[in-house]
């Protein structure tokens, strides 16, 4: 598959990019209808999302819980701070594991593109430590738990 | 762990995480020693004994620069992190190849609505 782009950007930030063959509606709807966000957003085989709350509004808390049989649970916190649908999403979020990791600001846009859409999101660590402490976790968790949460990163 | 990322001899350096964290940290630039020992609440012995490890599994190297001995990380250790990028990138892969699915299901009830 390579319609999917993800590169960093300077010291503290990941862009990623993706296309859909659905409206910015459609995507955007998927991203913060919580029914939904537990049908994909489960990571590698095994995973999955018993819990998920989604207040999709300026202040509006979220918060999704993994499982896995074998490597137990995680989960993420995070607050919405702007929302214009179905264009753009700017949350805040970490981890806890069970500690909380430091915060993720992440921006997200669904760009009308032909007859589907384009997103991207970029997210912006605090700072390169951050970023290095989000490296160093995700090797530490035998990279499976830790992709679930990187990439839970929008 | 997925045999997908089975880790090569030079990998076994990283079995701690202290490791782990100093090679992520090197991935964003050059550091010294106390430079390195500040974020993770450890001596400087401490320190230099991991970075050690890492510099004979070939992962960092060092330069002179007076009294001081800059890491940096070796073509190994970028390697490493490349290997984490790819791993994330196939993971998002995975959820949004599920997202493929979940939209086509849902787009006709959805065409022509707005919010």
């Amino acid at each position: 598959m390579t319609k999917m782009t993800l590169k960093t950007e300077g010291d503290t930030h990941i862009v990623v990019t993706r296309r859909f063959a659905a409206s910015p509606e459609a995507v955007y709807r998927a991203h913060t209808d919580p029914k939904i966000i537990q049908k994909w957003l489960l990571g590698p085989e095994g995973w999955t999302m018993p819990a998920c709350i989604c207040d999709a509004r300026p202040g509006g808390k979220f918060r999704y819980e993994w499982s896995h049989p074998r490597q137990g649970r995680f989960h993420i916190t995070g607050e919405f701070v702007e929302l214009e649908p179905p264009h753009r999403i700017v949350h805040i979020e970490r981890m806890h594991l069970p500690d909380p990791t430091p915060d993720n600001h992440v921006e997200t846009w669904f760009d009308a593109d032909g007859t589907g859409t384009l997103m991207t999101i970029r997210m912006t660590l605090p700072d390169e430590q951050t970023r290095a402490a989000m490296l160093s976790t995700g090797m530490e968790r035998g990279m499976e738990a830790s992709y679930v949460r990187l990439e839970r990163i929008f | 762990m997925s045999s997908t990322f089975e880790l090569n001899a030079s990998f076994s350096a990283l079995a701690d995480p202290t490791r782990r964290a100093i090679l992520a940290r090197l991935a964003s630039g050059e550091a010294t020693v106390m430079e390195l020992a500040k974020p993770f609440e450890m001596t400087q012995p401490a320190i230099s004994q991991h970075l050690k490890v890492l510099e004979e599994a070939g992962l960092i190297v060092q330069r002179i620069d007076g009294a001081k001995r800059p890491r940096r990380l070796a073509t190994a250790g970028i390697a490493a992190m490349d290997q984490w990028l790819a791993m994330l990138r196939k993971a998002f892969e995975k959820n949004y190849d599920r997202l493929d699915e979940v939209l086509a299901a849902m787009e006709p009830t959805t065409k022509g609505k707005r919010r």
